[in-house]
């Protein structure tokens, strides 16, 4: 049989490590990770702190700035972990969802790097990438349930194996990230405006103002943050002079606990979605930039707690993008299947972890 | 023409929403302007469902993907968000000339379009009601200019409900 054929060589010889590429949106990253889980160096360019003072414009967006980064920053990977590329046993890069002219970039230069070493190449969806790096830092068994919350992205899925997700909830408008960035914006707080807000919050009354609990009780689990957004909008206006430092705080105090709400609230109802199928104990994963937030860490966790489950939250240079999580869901597709990608496979700007959710973010409406 | 709406509550910018997509057509291009939380992408959400005639169309921000492509029996809709961009030159990029030719395309922030701003566009700008004190925050009004071949079509939108 072919299948043990194959299982019985990757037992003989040891898998080696592989590169990750991850160019989709605003970072330029690559990253060497093992078989065994080592990261063996993972590189990041993100223009953050340089834009810091336009108040959330990340300008690295443009495909141009990703081709002018990705062979150093590659180089830099390679060099980092001490290997060459003929000590890899794939290349992996995101191929979507993202901005096309980037995916593209890191998609055609893993290629070549692949055809140039008589390497496999593997296609990588940039949320496989989120929803499976919680095998790689804490090496979660499978099923799981992973709670994404970041700039760009808030959904709920069931992860049951390695290609098998199901997205039991989404949001209808904002991303949780976006939220705090926006919120934060309109507060005239900093940039980033997540950690700006968390600060001002520290010192804040959450129970100064009336703020909606978005969603709460709505069946299912999908996500709403943008009527947040406009109530916090109503009080900045008829505060006007009267927001000062205590009525910031209290503000940003306000807006966390409803956000908070929310998620818990949402996250209960996606735990309950969950068990129907996978019974209970199994892990509660939080990933992405808003899991940093030690307020909603807090009551995601006792969350899981109260519900006997493992609270697994990755490392924040792990949930943020990164190529290391590329590299990881690399070494998951490679074991499930060591053919890998063709190289026809063509860059996906649109390109839902869970086909099955038609109507997934803009997903439904793009014909490939 | 300038024409103003109060839009009380969600149903009335559906409304409003649908009325303007039954005159729209490839490949319109409408600017939304208004502040953070105004309401803007809550109006795109709705003439989006309204073009596509289909209510459950998820319309998810774009402020984090910048462009958000639609198809629809009537024709592509592009949904931008132009909050994040440093340059104009990075228009190019996200594939907008190309939609200003093949689609209806909604933008977000397009103060940032610079030169790219057409000739031919209608312009919508979407705020807070100040006089509503409700809870739920949903009054807005949205004002609509014409400039081009919109400066005659919008009077379409003068009467009725």
């Amino acid at each position: 049989m072919i299948v043990d054929v194959a299982i019985l060589k990757r037992k003989r010889t040891r898998v080696k490590p592989i590169l990750g590429i991850e160019t989709s949106c605003d970072e330029t990253a690559a990253s060497v990770v093992a078989a065994d889980r080592t990261i063996l160096s993972n590189v990041v360019l993100s223009q953050l702190d340089e834009h810091r003072a336009f108040g959330g414009v990340v300008p690295e967006i443009a495909a141009r700035a990703h081709l002018d980064h990705l062979d150093r920053i590659v180089a830099q990977a390679l060099g980092d972990a001490g290997l060459k590329l003929g000590d890899l046993s794939a290349i992996a890069a995101t191929a979507g969802p993202g901005l096309i002219g980037g995916v593209l970039v890191g998609a055609t230069t893993a290629k070549a790097l692949a055809m140039v070493a008589g390497l496999p190449f593997l296609a990588i969806n940039h949320l496989e990438g989120h929803a499976l790096t919680a095998r790689l830092t804490d090496n979660v068994a499978y099923p799981y349930l992973l709670l994404l919350v970041s700039g760009g992205h808030c959904q709920v899925l069931a992860v049951e194996g390695v290609g098998r997700y199901r997205r039991l909830g989404t949001t209808i408008d904002d991303a949780a990230g976006e939220a705090f960035d926006k919120t934060a914006k309109l507060m005239g707080l900093g940039y980033p405006g997540g950690p700006a807000l968390e600060r001002a919050a520290k010192a804040g009354d959450s129970k100064r103002f009336a703020l909606p609990r978005p969603m709460l009780g709505r069946p299912g689990c999908d996500f709403s943050f943008s009527g947040l957004k406009t109530a916090v909008r109503r009080r900045v206006d008829e505060l006007g002079e009267a927001l000062d430092p205590q009525a910031t705080a209290d503000l940003a105090a306000c807006f966390q606990a409803a956000v908070a709400a929310s998620l818990v609230d949402r996250s209960r109802h996606a735990i309950e979605m969950f068990e129907v199928d996978h019974g209970a104990g199994h892990a509660f994963v939080v990933a992405g930039g808003v899991a940093a937030n030690q307020s909603l860490r807090a009551a995601l966790s006792e969350l899981a707690g109260s519900r006997g489950m493992p609270f697994i939250a990755p490392p924040m240079a792990l949930c943020t993008d990164n190529a290391a999580m590329i590299a990881w869901a690399g070494h998951e597709r490679m074991a499930a299947d060591p053919q890998g990608d063709g190289l026809d496979f063509k860059p996906r700007p649109r390109w839902p972890l869970d086909p099955g959710a038609a109507r997934s973010i803009g997903a439904g409406a793009v014909k490939a | 023409m300038t024409l103003s709406f109060t839009l009380s509550d969600e149903r009335k910018t559906e409304e409003l929403a649908a009325r303007l997509a039954m005159i729209a057509r490839v490949p319109d291009i409408i600017l939304l302007f208004g502040d953070l939380g105004a309401g803007k992408t809550a109006f795109a959400r709705a003439f989006i469902r309204a073009w596509s005639a289909d209510p459950n169309t998820e319309v998810p921000s774009p402020t984090f993907t910048l462009v958000q492509p639609y198809e629809a029996p009537r024709g592509p809709v592009w949904h931008f968000d132009l909050y994040r961009l440093g340059d104009p030159d990075e228009l190019w990029e996200l594939g907008l000339e190309q939609a200003f030719a093949e689609a209806v395309c909604l933008i977000e922030w397009p103060d940032r379009l610079g030169s790219w701003t057409p000739a031919d566009r209608l312009e919508i700008s979407v705020d807070l009601c100040d006089q509503d004190g409700s809870e739920t925050g949903t009054a807005r009004i949205a004002r609509l200019t014409g400039f081009g071949s919109w400066r005659d079509r919008l009077a379409a939108l003068r009467d009725g409900p």
